[in-house]
């Protein structure tokens, strides 16, 4: 393990095992579609990191960027038509984007590991699930066709299936919405990972047995004192389990700040409206804040700010140059720890 | 089949209905046009019950069972008002909304809007009926056809009743609808995938209001769509409420959008109703396990109250409506169950101990052991 120096701009969170450096982390990093009309770009200058048993949730609508950083950080982005044209993914202090294809399948499932959002279409409808769970150590760790089948019943219990031995030869088809999702979970613990990115894991569930999801996830990711990148676009999820926050917009991070400021005082517009519409369980409010307008088209990506077209305070600065991620600090300018947004005006957005 | 009208008693508490006894067509026409008072009871459904019969064998089919998806439910509709109904997926909710579209037939109960029985009526009254009750649908990108322009899709309402908007009228008619949704009325030559979702879903909107509709029956209209642009909608659709005297039914499995949007909720379980009240009993004093379960269960986005907040956390998984417990149906993941509840049903009505009182707790609550937990607030 080597030590990665630290970047200047991003403030440190609380440091890593023993190592003093990040887990992963993501710099600068540009992905872009060449399609048929033109370029999209999906992700634009994205900065992150995560360090051991720390939780990042990365909140975005559709089409912000948030699952491509993903995809490209596991290396499984479909190039082409994908192309990274500049950034740096570290890993434990290796740029992972200068690995061999043979270096980044060691990586890949040992030591960072993805569960999907649909587990039904994650999953091979042909082959068991036992068999499925089993490819991980097969693979890996070239165990036998037997020794991988026990290792499979041992996962499946670890995650709460009841009955696994019973269940090992069962297709996916036979299992329930909440148990395909523990499989997935199983499928990324095998290997005991150092960093887990789960894609929108629970948005297909019902809220009861997203609760005992989400709760499973947490109890594994201290037990093994994982990284975690929850990758969603509901708040109430994050604010259930995140330890910071990396809140993206057509393809850039528009702020990051520690789960309980950003709740309580977002320093960008976005982020402030979002807050704003999502109505309350515990209480019945008035209208509903909608921010006006659509997301916008990745192909022509407005000029300036992304949000200007849809923002209450943008002004002329907005719509001419780009917000570049500045350090949020107090009214008397006292640095907030792990707080940035790319606002012009993120003073007056945080402190009114 | 002995079993498909369960309990005649289920639901001693709903308003008695006042049945029309309409002998022509006219007359159930003239029932069906005639208005409703604000805060009357719009819509009535009685113990509806839809089993959908499971078989074997390719050619002589025998019957082997029945998923009981909607097993008993009663509850009123309003004018004016919207009624949420929430619930895990499987529990039935799409399956009411479908029944009371009469595009399922009930295996046994009644629906009365207005009065007369929709289940039971045929021809002119009952395209009536469906002219009153529209829906709108869950996913804008597939309930919409690729190849039909918006004007096409928003005015074929009217080839159906033609009373509405006579022909020469129609592209007037579908140009107000798509300015009263929030579409630019220039848009009316432009296909389903020129849009995004929200502005798709707005379209779903317009053809649901193209015929004047008082009840508009909405399947999870917003679950598709990005967080930003749900509010667009829910306003939308609040302000087209109040614009146009509509009643909804309000489909959904988030919890805090129909909280937001409705006046009453009930909430289902497996095929039937587990409790039903205004907003606040419903969510401030729940008395119901599985409504207090569900509940808990939401996310808050308040990192603030992750600690203190009590989680009920239901273990398993919904049990199979091809064969439901037996007693209440809730008993399997209920930690409040006893004996009792395997053995006997219980009713939809006002617990005994709340009966006179006028807390809020005292609401419908289909639970032997209901009590009043705060589980929102705690």
């Amino acid at each position: 393990m080597t030590i990665t120096d630290m970047p200047a701009n991003v403030p440190g969170p609380r440091s890593g095992e023993d190592n003093g450096g990040k887990l992963l982390d993501v710099r600068d990093l540009h992905v872009e579609f060449h399609t048929r009309d033109g370029v999209a770009k999906a992700v634009n200058g994205v900065n992150y990191s995560v360090d051991a048993g720390e939780t990042l949730a990365v909140l975005g609508e559709s089409g912000s960027g948030k699952s491509v950083t993903a995809q490209a950080i596991m290396g499984i982005l479909d190039m082409p038509p994908g192309k990274i044209p500049q950034g740096e993914i570290i890993f434990r202090g290796q740029d992972m984007l200068k690995m061999s294809s043979e270096e980044r399948r060691k990586i890949r499932g040992n030591k960072i590991a993805m569960i999907f959002q649909d587990a039904l279409s994650a999953l091979n409808p042909v082959l068991s699930v036992g068999y499925q769970l089993g490819e991980m150590f097969r693979v890996h760790e070239g165990l036998s066709k037997k020794e991988a089948k026990a290792k499979a019943v041992e996962l499946m219990d670890r995650v709460r299936i009841p009955a696994a031995k019973e269940r090992v030869s069962d297709y996916p088809h036979q299992f329930s919405g909440g148990m395909r999702q523990r499989i997935m979970i199983a499928m990324a613990l095998a290997l005991e990972p150092d960093l887990i990115i789960a894609d929108e894991p629970t948005t297909a569930l019902d809220v009861t047995v997203q609760a005992q999801v989400m709760e499973l996830l947490a109890e594994l990711q201290r037990e093994y004192n994982m990284g975690l990148i929850l990758i969603t676009h509901d708040l109430g999820v994050v604010a259930d389990v995140a330890d910071k926050i990396a809140v993206m917009y057509a393809g850039r991070i528009v702020e990051t700040a520690p789960v309980h400021e950003l709740y309580k005082r977002p320093a960008h517009p976005y982020t402030k409206g979002l807050l704003d519409s999502i109505p309350r369980l515990d209480q019945k409010g008035q209208g509903l804040f909608a921010i006006k307008g659509l997301p916008p088209n990745l192909l022509k990506i407005p000029s300036g700010c992304a949000f200007n077209p849809r923002c209450p305070m943008a002004q002329d600065e907005c719509r001419s140059e780009i917000p570049a991620l500045h350090q949020v600090t107090e009214r008397d300018g006292a640095e907030l720890a792990g707080r940035a947004s790319a606002c012009h005006f993120w003073k007056e957005t945080i402190h009114g | 089949m002995a079993d498909f009208s369960p309990d005649a008693e289920a639901t001693p508490n709903v308003s008695e209905v006042e049945v029309v006894d309409a002998a022509t067509e006219d007359e159930a026409v003239d029932a069906i046009e005639a208005p409703v008072e604000r805060g009357e009871p719009i819509l009535q459904v009685r113990n509806l019950v839809k089993h959908f019969p499971l078989t074997q064998g390719i050619l002589i089919k025998r019957q082997i069972g029945a998923v009981k998806a909607v097993d008993g439910i009663s509850f009123d509709l309003y004018q004016g008002e919207t009624l949420g109904i929430v619930g895990e997926s499987g529990c039935g909710k799409s399956t009411v909304a479908k029944l009371l579209m009469t595009l399922e037939t009930a295996t046994a109960g009644e629906v009365f809007y207005k009065g007369q029985d929709i289940t039971r009526l045929s021809g002119r009254a009952l395209r009536a009926v469906r002219r009153n009750i529209q829906m709108v649908f869950q996913d804008p990108y597939t309930s919409l056809n690729p190849r039909m322009t918006v004007g096409d899709i928003i005015g074929e309402p009217f080839e159906i009743h033609p009373e509405v908007a006579p022909k020469g009228d129609r592209r007037r008619k579908v140009q107000e609808l798509l300015d009263v949704v929030g579409l630019n009325p220039e848009y009316i030559n432009r296909y389903p995938h020129q849009f995004s979702g929200g502005q798709r879903q707005r379209i779903g909107i317009a053809r649901g209001l193209a015929l004047n509709p008082e009840i508009i029956i909405c399947d999870e209209p917003v679950s598709a769509l990005d967080v930003s642009v749900q509010a667009q909608v829910i306003n939308l659709m609040e302000g087209l409420q109040d614009e146009f005297n509509l009643s909804y039914i309000f489909i959904a499995h988030d919890l805090s959008i129909v909280r937001h949007i409705s006046d009453r909720v009930g909430v289902m379980y497996l095929g039937k109703m587990a409790e039903i009240g205004t907003d606040t009993e419903i969510y401030d004093h729940p008395t119901h396990p599985y409504t207090q379960a569900l509940l808990s269960a939401v996310p808050v986005p308040d990192p603030e109250s992750r600690e203190g907040r009590e989680r009920i956390i239901l273990t398993g998984d919904v049990p199979s409506p091809a064969n439901p417990p037996s007693g209440c149906r809730f008993r399997t993941r209920c930690w409040k169950a006893e004996d009792r509840c395997a053995k006997e049903i219980p009713l939809l009505a006002i617990p005994e101990r709340f009966a006179g009182s006028d807390s809020p707790a005292a609401h419908e609550s289909a639970c032997h052991f209901a009590e009043e937990k705060d589980v929102v607030h705690a």
